[in-house]
């Protein structure tokens, strides 16, 4: 890399094995939340992504307790509350905040216990701050295979079921009527989330994990009318993000405290805000100037009093 | 001209002797109707008389008590390709990434698993729906930042393009004003007489609908009488239907149902059905 970049990318940055592992599967996780998370906004289903990031804390907490990888926790965790919504009545329009407020609470209450337990026991307050906002550069490179496996699983349920489910979305009428089992397509899509949310919880922790799952979706919903390119704008700006999160917080270990480096859930989330702050500038600007042409038009001769 | 007597040839939809109970409660009671290749019916009666009930019951998506649907001939099941649908409420949020010509691609291939594999024919197709509705204006345009009328005519498109023989309506006119529900009036008759497409509209005004109507279904509570206007829009068909004396008034070319001379309107409280209001002049 040439000398003019140092600035940017700091020595040792492109050798690193642990900058790889990071980039590889922030990469991945990135773009299936892209995927499932247009779903989960088109949905309205915010708060049960939500739920399920923040539910991962009792899997992540457990897992700790009996020394397996939190990986494992967030994704046995998720799937477990993903099912207990979906039994309880997430597809039901009034059922879905009860469902999802149900299992939530009930799942808090065991992280409260396993958290302490493992700051008890296991003398590892680390954990809490890993489990909860993530900690991309400790991602052992066994694990990659692993999350590869799991994004692939998300990412082919959702590329299977991409029309019956965007139509389902639109309106679950029109879906039934062309022989769509809704609540199938339902139940499948929040295991694609569960996975979806997991793997997050792995990059940026498991209450940032919705940031990642909604605001790329979000952000790539103002820019474009297309399903299919509103998906592919969502993968690109979470996979921007997390990249470029990367490599601020590797340059970060430069600031001060000096030789700790910022957390890189903190520049991941933050640039996803304000690129979402960015995305809402165009439509900002369109409507100033609708209002005044039709000021021009209407002839209004003041001009005081819109400041 | 009877209601049997239409049942014998060509017929696309026939309901025979329909009950559906939900939760203890009578639903439909006995209904029967038949529509032919291309007619046009309207579903008349006032909210709760059942006729989104009757709907689900044509698309397979609700069971029967006793009775049974068929489909040109035979029986009704789910993913009915013969049947278009347009339901009733539809709120699209004006953020959902879905043009005009998406939601009518869906309707040719939405039930299908994968991604829809982009194609000439594909697209000739999504674009003769959209014309034949008068939607090229606004193909390119959101759903959601669509108004009511431009909403229903892209339903009625994504409907048609899987090429129905019977199209469903579920109160398109509810939230339209009067020159937009005139024109998609206007289109469905034109689409029934041209495509041979059998349309059956449900609405609980039936002014609107009277001048293309050729048959009409009749639904107080459950129960329904079936025939042309004439012979259903009469005070004894009317009075029998209600349970109760009713007096239909044509006044300027349109229908007026009121309740009957020296009927107490207390009386009509609990009783299935309202009287007045099922057609109102303006």
């Amino acid at each position: 890399m040439s000398h003019f970049l140092t600035p940017v990318f700091e020595p040792g940055f492109f050798e690193s094995t642990t900058v790889h592992v990071a980039a590889l599967v922030g990469a991945a996780v990135a773009l299936v939340a892209a995927a499932v998370g247009l779903f989960t906004v088109m949905r309205g289903q915010s708060f049960a992504g939500e739920a399920l990031g923040d539910i991962g804390t009792t899997g992540g907490s457990g897992a700790f307790l009996i020394g397996v990888g939190p990986l494992w926790g967030f994704v046995a965790i998720s799937i477990v509350a993903a099912a207990a919504m979906e039994m309880i009545g997430i597809q039901r329009p009034r059922g879905r905040d009860l469902a999802t407020g149900i299992v939530l609470g009930a799942a808090l209450g065991l992280a409260a216990l396993f958290l302490y337990l493992d700051a008890t026991y296991r003398n590892t307050t680390g954990a809490t701050v890993t489990i909860l906002f993530g900690s991309i550069f400790t991602i052992a490179g066994s694990t990659t295979p692993v999350i590869i496996v799991l994004s692939a699983t998300a990412l082919a349920i959702v590329a299977a079921l991409y029309r019956p489910l965007l139509l389902s979305s639109v309106s679950t009428d029109l879906a039934a009527a062309r022989g769509i089992s809704v609540r199938l397509v339902g139940a499948l899509y929040l295991l694609a989330l569960a996975i979806s949310v997991a793997l997050a919880s792995m990059t940026i922790g498991t209450i940032l994990s919705t940031a990642l799952l909604v605001g790329p979706a979000a952000t790539a919903l103002r820019l474009t009318r297309r399903p299919g390119a509103a998906m592919l704008a969502a993968a690109g700006i979470g996979i921007g993000a997390t990249w470029l999160g990367i490599v601020l917080a590797y340059d970060s270990y430069d600031w001060p405290p000096v030789g700790h480096g910022w957390p890189v859930s903190f520049f991941v989330v933050t640039i996803v805000f304000v690129l979402y702050l960015l995305s809402g500038l165009p439509e900002l600007w369109r409507t100033r100037r609708r209002r005044r042409v039709d000021r021009a038009i209407a002839g209004e001769p003041q001009l005081a009093g819109d400041g | 001209m009877t209601v049997q007597e239409t049942a014998d040839h060509g017929e696309i939809l026939s309901v025979q002797d329909v009950s559906v109970r939900l939760s203890g409660r009578a639903v439909l009671s006995d209904v029967s109707f038949g529509i032919g290749a291309g007619e046009f019916t309207g579903l008349i009666g006032s909210n709760g008389a059942g006729k989104t009930t009757l709907f689900r019951v044509i698309l397979g998506l609700q069971s029967t008590t006793t009775g049974k649907v068929l489909v040109a001939g035979r029986a009704r099941s789910r993913r009915n390709p013969l049947i278009g649908y347009v339901p009733q409420k539809f709120l699209l949020d004006p953020d959902m990434p879905l043009r005009a010509r998406d939601l009518v691609g869906l309707g040719l291939d939405g039930h299908r698993f994968g991604i829809a594999r982009p194609s000439r024919a594909r697209r000739e197709l999504i674009d003769e729906m959209l014309a034949a509705v008068g939607a090229q204006d606004f193909a390119d345009t959101r759903v959601g930042n669509l108004s009511g009328g431009e909403q229903q005519r892209v339903l009625i498109a994504h409907a048609l393009i899987s090429r129905p023989k019977l199209l469903l309506l579920d109160e398109p006119l509810a939230n339209l004003d009067l020159p937009s529900g005139q024109e998609v009036v206007a289109l469905l008759a034109r689409i029934a007489s041209e495509q041979r497409i059998a349309v059956l509209i449900s609405a609980h005004e039936m002014n609107p609908l009277l001048p293309v109507m050729e048959r009409i279904v009749y639904l107080v509570g459950g129960r329904a009488a079936s025939g042309t206007t004439e012979e259903v829009v009469r005070t004894d068909v009317l009075s029998e239907l209600y349970g109760r004396q009713v007096e239909v008034l044509h006044i300027h070319g349109r229908v007026l149902v009121v309740a009957g001379p020296g009927d107490d309107p207390e009386s009509a409280r609990g009783h299935e059905g309202p009287l007045i209001g099922v057609t109102i002049v303006q």
